[in-house]
């Protein structure tokens, strides 16, 4: 594809003042939103400039969240797998285990400043519902969780994590009743409560400017990894790799590393059952979909020849939208960043490779970054380097594992 | 060519009323139905028709809408068949005006001058885009412009001094105000609200004013009738659709009716 006007000198300047990558990202929500979705933008660029939002931040990040975490040198799937130096970020030790907890740190930072008095989120494997909920009790603040009944009953660990931090969990029955449908509603309660509530969206989607600042906020992933990085090896990485849903946990790992062109960048999607199985059984936007708008912003998303909306499927329930971040839609389309796929079987199976070689369990969502690592590594040889982030820790996942491996618990 | 949009609201104001906009899902039950629901709107009163396109993801839609896109959509309805019922329509009422309504994906997938080409093409004159602000113009308004179809903007509660302009501008045909910050179905606003909103955006602009979301009962519709040009109702019709499918036809037709009767009995809008 060709790009209309030519690249910005740093890639990381994005997005245009319009909330624009490239033909992706903007702000494309009922008029009702569009005066809520401007002053968030004046405040968040207020914020952005003042030392003292970014002290707060810190000291959260610091104190609260447990960070940094540390970049862990995985030398048994290093040896395993015969390839490239296999180091995983390790955000599943954070706080609440997984990367959700920086955004909702940031955002509700902001919820604060604007004088919000209720806070809602969409959620789906519940990470991002259980994140919004912690801050929610942190900060005091009453907070309804929208979620799809579908992964209601699958995620039933997080919805009682949700329950016990205070938060009230609304099961959502509409559409494919997974993530999409829960974030249409929560889309829903938010233009009728406009006036006190603030939407902590969880990824790198939606109108501008969530997609800037989830990114910048989860940019602490890949600061972090590059500082990491330099201690450790004296040099950076020769490829960061990361799994993509909505694409928070790893435009947080890419962008610090979008301006050197000898990093690699790799953002792996869900194939499902098999990309080649068509619409129904996958969940890989950009190797199976086309762009279109959805949920605030133009991206790829997955659709039909009408422009109606298809199922997406993953095994895990993180990954099973519809729809990818914009700015990974421009990555991929400047073709700074590859997209690859791995299937539901191949994750489970990195799943149970990463407990048994390291003693980590892995979320299901981080476990299809792993799965990427078995051509990845050894295509790339022995005297290189592989940064992965190891987004979550699987502790929601194995009951959906169990299931999947016949075993009953 | 004739204005057909501007000829129904100056035909409405003659009569010394408010004119009557009805919507429904195009599709619902199924597409053979609709043009039954179509004519039923038409013989109750109804002066302007906005047709909805099925949407899997009707953001700004309560539960009675977002039921008939699901019915519509699970009834195999295509793009190609909203415009297969606009044109149809079109053969049967020349001068009754026909809008579509809907989401930004299914109207930009196979391209904007694609989608403004064919509703010319179906004999629309106006569309109506739910999640296309001002901001975002560019993607479908020029298309439509060039085509000499109306695109019809949505004001809402908001929608303030400062921003209004913009939201003006580009815009034609009507101004559609949605007189509750939430989604179309119950919710009602107080008719004070209206009222003050309708004095604001007439200062704003020589457009009619059409105010819908949360109008029920011919009561509502009279009132806000005696300020605004036009009166939009959607779900109340879509939810008789759905409680008589396929035998909805007299059940809209009266119910349109009863709308319509109550606006004829106003005294002319100010």
């Amino acid at each position: 594809m060709t790009v209309p006007n030519p690249l910005p000198n740093s890639l990381r300047s994005q997005p245009d003042a319009r909330g624009h990558f490239g033909q992706f990202g903007g702000r494309y929500v009922a008029e009702t939103l569009m005066p809520l979705i401007l002053a968030l933008e004046a405040e968040y660029r207020r914020a952005k400039a003042d030392p003292a939002f970014e002290e707060e931040f810190q000291y959260l990040l610091r104190q609260y969240v447990g960070r940094p975490n540390p970049l862990y040198y995985a030398q048994r799937l290093t040896e395993e797998l015969g390839g490239a130096k296999i180091y995983l970020k390790r955000e599943e030790l954070n706080h609440t285990g997984a990367h959700k907890i920086n955004n909702c740190i940031g955002q509700i930072l902001l919820a604060k400043r604007m004088g919000k008095t209720r806070i809602i989120a969409e959620t789906g494997a519940g990470q991002h519902g259980v994140a919004t909920a912690t801050v929610a009790a942190l900060f005091n603040i009453p907070c309804t969780i929208f979620m799809g009944a579908v992964d209601v009953a699958r995620q039933a660990p997080n919805v009682f994590r949700m329950k016990l931090l205070g938060a009230e969990v609304r099961a959502v029955e509409s559409g494919t009743a997974t993530l999409k449908d829960a974030m249409n509603e929560a889309l829903r309660d938010w233009v009728a409560n406009v006036h006190d509530t603030f939407y902590i969206i969880g990824t790198v989607a939606g109108p501008h400017p969530y997609p800037e600042l989830v990114r910048d906020f989860q940019s602490v992933i890949g600061k972090e990894t590059r500082a990491q990085m330099m201690e450790a090896e004296g040099r950076l990485p020769d490829m960061v790799l990361a799994c993509v849903g909505g694409g928070s946990n790893a435009i947080g790992m890419f962008h610090p590393f979008l301006d050197d062109t000898d990093v690699a960048i790799v953002g792996v999607e869900a194939a499902g059952r098999g990309i080649e199985l068509g619409d129904g059984h996958h969940a890989a936007s950009i190797a199976g979909g086309a762009p279109g708008v959805l949920h605030g912003n133009k991206t790829y998303l997955l659709q039909d020849a009408d422009g109606q909306i298809t199922d997406a499927h993953s095994v895990s329930a993180g990954l099973d939208y519809p729809g990818i971040g914009p700015e990974h839609a421009w990555l991929h389309e400047i073709g700074r960043a590859r997209y690859v796929s791995v299937t539901d079987d191949e994750a489970l199976a990195a799943f149970q490779k990463l407990c048994r070689l390291e003693g980590i369990i892995p979320a299901l969502e981080s476990a299809h970054a792993l799965a990427a690592l078995e051509t990845l590594a050894p295509e790339l040889g022995k005297d290189k380097i592989i940064a992965v982030n190891l987004s979550g820790r699987g502790d929601k996942d194995i009951f959906t594992v169990a299931k999947a491996l016949g075993v009953e618990i | 060519m004739k204005d057909r949009i501007a000829s129904a609201f100056a035909h409405a104001r003659a009569e010394g009323r408010a004119a009557l906009i009805t919507f429904v899902t195009g599709g619902d039950p199924t597409p053979a139905d609709t043009a039954a629901v179509l004519d039923a709107l038409v013989e109750g009163g109804a002066d302007l028709i906005e047709l909805g396109m099925p949407f899997t993801d009707p953001m700004a839609d309560g539960s009675a809408i977002q039921l008939a896109n699901l019915r519509s959509l699970s009834a195999g309805t295509k793009t190609a068949d909203i415009f297969a019922i606009a044109t149809a329509f079109r053969t049967r009422h020349p001068n009754v005006p026909l809008i579509l309504m809907g989401y930004a994906n299914p109207m930009i997938r196979r391209g904007a001058e694609w989608f403004a080409a064919q509703a010319k093409a179906a004999g629309v004159d106006g569309v109506i885009c739910v999640d296309i602000p001002p901001e975002e113009d560019a993607e479908l308004g020029p298309a439509l412009r060039a085509c000499g179809v109306h695109l019809i903007r949505l004001a809402t509660p908001t929608t303030d001094v400062a921003r209004l302009p913009a939201v003006l501008e580009g815009s034609s045909g009507f101004l559609y105000y949605v007189s509750v910050a939430g989604i179309t179905g119950k919710q009602q606003a107080a008719q004070a609200s209206i009222d003050e909103a309708v004095a604001h955006l007439k200062s704003g602009t020589g457009l009619p004013i059409a105010v819908g979301f949360g109008v029920r009962t011919p009561e509502q519709a009279a009132a806000i009738g005696s300020v605004a040009d036009g009166v939009v109702v959607g779900s109340a019709i879509v939810e008789i659709i759905g409680q008589h499918g396929a035998q909805a036809a007299p059940h809209v037709k009266d119910y349109v009716g009863s709308l319509r009767a109550a606006l004829n009995a106003k005294e002319p809008a100010r």
